[in-house]
């Protein structure tokens, strides 16, 4: 079970958290702009990374407050929680792609 | 107890005690397993193997145990596949054999045996292949018939468990003298330790060797003074009968401990910052013909079972070995009195462990094997043979060697399973023959001690406690504790080992993993089938699967499996360890998640009222809501039509409190609200509601249900039953991620608010002797909600319903809920109210076409697909689904419409989820062309009603389709507008 640094409670066990997805996929400004393709590919494709991913997860049964995670796919280490609009941290290997 | 020693042993003597075996009374000792006393008593046959139902023995003294699996019979229940190795014998115990019908000695299922050439490995993905038919006919039957370990008990199981949450410093997994070494180091440093060990007694192996000295003192007195030291340091917690099962991600380790008492079992959560891995080593088994007969066990089990529990389970002992730990064991079994005679498949022996075994009287066999066993139920003689230099075939067979127990040998394997959970490497020891944690850094911060680090004599294993513990306590910032390693025997007891994998044979099959039955013959015919992983060679011949995990069977597997690919082992690799590394009870696992705490339900204020009705409840989401209100000797079907007709002629009176309440404040409510809902918001007057339908991104309805405006910049929204908490969801997400700029802020107030649904067209009667609120058809229309005192409470009023019938949705505070309800339905007695429960609530909006999101719709539904373009803003440039709409596969597809569905026969209720046909009668595979979502019998109607999503079932109003019934008939069905009542909607407004 992982173990979460929440933004705003600090250091809780998983089972306090709700995943959320791939962080940082935003909405269009102006969706009927958008094509086709553009918006299918917001609505469907998502990064699968081997590494170290960016994702959304919430508080749910602590804050409720939703915040950014960076977790390697892999090993499940955690470089660190950060909250929406905030940067995201450096990872081990130097990574920060957002 | 005929095979019990007369002294020695860590047994008390002065208390005999009873147990029953198959219904056979035995005597034992407090301190004996059920293994340990069943061989005192003379009980070789114990089991039934798996597949081939072979009669099996005790192979094993601790929890690598593959053969003696048992039913034991607890006070509060039947436990199947137990141990007997781990089942701590108490007075008055009771067990019993499984897996053979009627009796152990003849097995009816043994015919099995007779048919293993048809059994070889994969058979049961063989009988997928062929005859066409063959698997649900003739295999599945007679499989799952046979198959299988143990039964369910018939009893539910009565015994509690619960679970315990514990943080430390350091974890240490086994109590032997590593363990203890490194659990000493870590509490004199100060650290918070917890030390867990599976076993009843602390200090493994070496409590068994009084005559070996460690820090000057015997083994077992240094084991005392330890655990003396470690119990009264406060900072170390010391568990036993504790098995760490699971090693999880982020130091999380999950055990569970036997205490057999109130609590039968627990569930220990363990997060640790540092964990030290002591769990030992395992004896594998030689692979030679008929090794699982019984009377055959490991060496090192034999040699438990002679030091500590003072059994002598043979008096002709033949002990088989490739290395020199077997020598222990021998030359105990020949101290304790037995004829004894060593078979080294080494042509060079350990010299003088060779002379001191002469000395006693011990035969010795160099550079020979077993190449034959006999006896059935036990067994009673073994055969020589001389071996060729690569142990790869027999040279010359040599004699019967009568014998009533074998002891073998075949190396130590490690216990890495923990280690392997935890994303650890394994480097391969070629001098020891074995695989051993390497010098990469495991995912999860760990280290290896003693015999799981390849270390097999005292003195080193020591050290290396005394070396890890203190790096350990360094990297979490303690510092090395004074902590000088005993002195303690340095001898490699693994001598220097020759691997074998597996032995020629004269005859007879060749176990190498006992628990499933699997042999080196089916190893080498998964090879010959085309198997190359080491992954797929497991699941077709089940290896290392069941309790088994690898334990006595890994490295031997892979061994056969590197001859036969012609790799090394380390080439081979390994399967990947998965949880749990030994069995756990459901039971632990379920803990007090059970009954009534499964899951939580959730009741409203006015619950008690409906369950002293005698309601049926519904659960709704986690909800349980009242089905329906029946009177005496009533069906369902009639109650419904009662209480149907009730609210279309008269008055009803429904609990809605279940509906999701969310409640809305800030400037920019309003722009939230025309975000989020497909219609529009900001012009709505205060003190009026309105219907709205939530979308997802891809266009599809997810919720919806009727929002209030209460003042300029505060809403009050409502959503279904079940999906208030998804709703919550989403609009937060949307609130804090996207729209950080709006002024908004959420309140779930579901649970705030009971609320009565006051329904039909006397409710206004009903509710004006309650309130001093204008009622009045101008002065509080429909659509409207109005603030006042209902039977003396504040509530705010809502001229909304589900029904289609005038109605009012009468919420107040939740503690007042019951009172209210019971004060409406007195008001209400003189006009006949009727409360009415979930179904005919459901009857009642289904005649007016309203739908149910998540029954009628099934995320996949736009609003034109349920005509509902009306909902859907034309001017607002952008809404939360809206540009979905334009993609091809909605805006150019054909797309299914709701519609309304009549049956020919007005009795005929059709089943819900039936599938629609074009053509009356069905040729598979055949094209549907909808699905029935709701479908009731309207009382008010006099008919069956069913609303369906069609294709292009708008333009298909007035034809005919056909219902293809579940028993392969079919039903025609006339496509209808999907209001049935009252499609003016003019009932409402009255």
């Amino acid at each position: 079970m992982l173990q979460i640094d929440c933004p705003w409670c600090g250091r809780r066990d998983q089972t306090e958290f709700s995943y959320g997805g791939e962080a940082h996929v935003a909405r269009p400004a102006d969706p009927l702009a958008q094509s086709d393709a553009d918006w299918g590919r917001y609505l469907f494709f998502r990064a699968n990374p081997k590494g170290f991913h960016h994702e959304r997860w919430m508080h749910v049964q602590g804050c409720r407050r939703w915040f950014n995670l960076m977790r390697h796919t892999v090993s499940n280490e955690i470089a660190g929680a950060y909250r929406p609009g905030e940067q995201a941290p450096r990872t081990s290997d130097g990574d920060r792609e957002r | 107890m005929r095979h019990r020693l007369p002294e020695g042993g860590r047994i008390d003597r002065t208390r005999p005690i009873s147990f029953e075996f198959d219904g056979r009374r035995y005597e034992g000792y407090p301190g004996d397993t059920l293994a340990s006393a069943l061989l005192a008593n003379g009980v070789d046959l114990v089991a039934r193997s798996f597949k081939y139902h072979r009669p099996r023995g005790i192979m094993a003294a601790g929890l690598e145990e593959a053969n003696a699996l048992v039913r034991h019979h607890a006070a509060d229940g039947d436990e199947p596949n137990r141990l007997a190795t781990e089942l701590l014998l108490h007075d008055g115990m009771r067990a019993s054999s499984q897996n053979n019908w009627p009796g152990l000695r003849r097995d009816f299922n043994a015919v099995n045996s007779l048919f293993a050439r048809f059994m070889p490995a994969g058979f049961y993905y063989k009988t997928f292949m062929w005859p066409n038919g063959g698997w649900q006919k003739l295999y599945e039957p007679v499989i799952r018939a046979a198959s299988g370990m143990g039964r369910v008990p018939d009893t539910g199981d009565r015994s509690r468990y619960d679970s315990r949450n514990l943080f430390c410093d350091v974890l240490v997994v086994g109590a032997g003298i590593s363990g203890l070494m490194a659990a000493l180091g870590a509490g004199r440093a100060g650290a918070r330790v917890v030390l867990v060990e599976a076993s009843h007694e602390f200090g493994g192996c070496w409590l068994d060797r009084p005559e070996m000295t460690i820090g000057g003192m015997a083994a077992p007195a240094w084991i005392a003074d330890v655990v003396g030291e470690l119990e009264s340091l406060e900072n170390v917690t010391l568990l036993a009968r504790t098995l760490a099962f699971g090693y999880y991600d982020h130091n999380f380790i999950a055990a569970s401990q036997r205490l057999d008492g109130a609590v039968a079992e627990r569930l220990w959560r363990i997060r640790a910052r540092r964990v030290v891995l002591a769990t030992g080593a395992i004896e594998r088994p030689l692979v030679f013909a008929n090794n699982d007969r019984p009377g055959v066990m490991l060496a090192g089990a034999l040699q438990t079972y002679i030091d500590r529990y003072a059994v002598l389970p043979g008096r002709r002992v033949v002990v088989f070995t490739n290395n020199d730990t077997a020598y222990g064991a021998a030359l105990s079994a020949r101290r304790a009195g037995a004829e004894v005679a060593i078979i080294d498949a080494r042509r060079e022996l350990p010299p003088a462990l060779a002379e001191t075994a002469r000395e006693t009287g011990i035969a010795l066999h160099a550079g020979s094997a077993i190449v034959a066993l006999r006896g059935k139920h036990r067994v009673n003689a073994v055969r020589l043979g001389a071996l060729t230099a690569d142990k790869s075939a027999i040279t010359t067979v040599g004699d019967w060697l009568p014998c009533d127990l074998v002891a073998m040998s075949g190396g130590w394997s490690p216990a890495v399973q923990l280690h392997m959970q935890a994303r650890g490497a394994l480097a391969w020891n070629d001098r020891l023959a074995l695989l051993q944690p390497s010098a990469v850094s495991p995912a999860e911060p760990h280290v290896c001690v003693g015999a799981t680090n390849g270390r097999f004599d005292a003195a080193s294993c020591l050290r290396d406690a005394v070396g890890r513990i203190a790096q350990t306590l360094g990297e979490i910032g303690f510092a090395a504790p004074p902590l000088e390693p005993p002195q303690a025997p340095d001898l490699d007891e693994l001598g220097a080992i020759e691997a074998i994998w597996r032995l020629p044979a004269l005859k007879g099959k060749r176990f190498h993993e006992f628990q499933n039955d699997s042999t080196a013959e089916d190893l080498s015919l998964a090879v010959r089938e085309g198997m190359r992983s080491i992954e797929h060679i497991k699941r077709y011949t089940t290896t290392g699967m069941a309790t088994d995990q690898g334990k006595t069977s890994n490295l031997n597997g892979l061994g056969i499996v590197a001859d036969e690919l012609g790799k090394s082992v380390a080439q081979v690799g390994t399967t990947t360890f998965r949880p749990p590394y030994h069995p756990v009870t459901l039971g632990v696992l379920a803990n007090t998640r059970r009954g009534d705490f499964f899951a939580a339900a959730r009741k409203t204020p006015m619950h008690s009222w409906h369950e002293e009705r005698g309601a049926p409840m519904e659960p709704v989401g986690d909800w349980l809501r009242p089905w329906w209100f029946p009177e005496d000797g009533e069906s369902k079907h009639e109650a419904v039509s009662r209480e149907c007709l009730a609210v279309r002629n008269g008055v009803g009176m429904a609990d809605a409190s279940t509906l999701g309440k969310i409640d809305i404040r800030g400037k920019d409510a309003a722009e939230f609200l025309d975000r989020v809902y497909t219609n529009s918001w900001q012009k709505l007057k205060t003190g009026h509601c309105r219907y709205g339908l939530m979308l997802d991104e891809q266009g599809f309805v997810f919720d919806d249900g009727v929002t209030t405006r209460l003042a300029d910049d505060h809403f009050h929204m409502t959503t279904t039953s079940g999906g208030a908490a998804r709703v919550m969801t989403w609009l937060e997400d949307w609130l804090q991620t996207e729209w950080r700029d709006l002024d908004v802020f959420l309140t779930s107030v579901t649970e705030q608010w009971a609320v009565v649904q006051l329904s039909g067209p006397r409710s206004r009667e009903v509710l004006a002797g309650l309130t001093d609120i204008d009622l009045g058809r101008d002065a509080f229309p429909f659509m409207t909600m109005r603030e006042g005192r209902v039977a003396g409470v504040d509530a705010r009023i809502f001229r909304i319903g589900f029904t289609g019938e005038l109605s009012f949705e009468i919420n107040v505070p939740a503690r007042f809920g019951l009172h209210v309800w019971e004060r409406i339905h007195a008001a209400g007695e003189d006009f006949g109210i009727t409360p009415y429960g979930n179904e005919a609530m459901h009857v009642l909006r289904a005649e007016k076409g309203f739908i149910i999101v998540g029954q009628d719709t099934d995320g996949t539904v736009t609003p034109m697909d349920l005509g509902m373009d009306w909902i859907v803003s034309k001017k607002k440039p952008d809404f939360l689904g809206r540009r979905s709409f334009d993609r091809p596969a909605i805006r150019n597809a054909v797309r299914k419409h709701l519609v309304g569905l009549l049956t020919e026969d007005p009795g005929l209720v059709l089943p819900d989820g039936i599938h629609l046909t074009e053509t009356r009668d069905m040729r598979v595979p055949a094209t549907a062309e909808g699905h029935v979502t709701s479908s009731y019998f309207s009382p008010v109607l006099g008919r069956s009603i069913a609303l369906a999503m069609v294709e292009n079932g708008r333009e298909r109003i007035g034809r005919t389709l056909h219902a293809q019934m579940l028993d392969g008939s079919s039903v025609p069905v006339r496509v209808t507008s999907s209001v049935f009542y009252d499609s003016e909607g003019v009932r409402a407004r009255g």
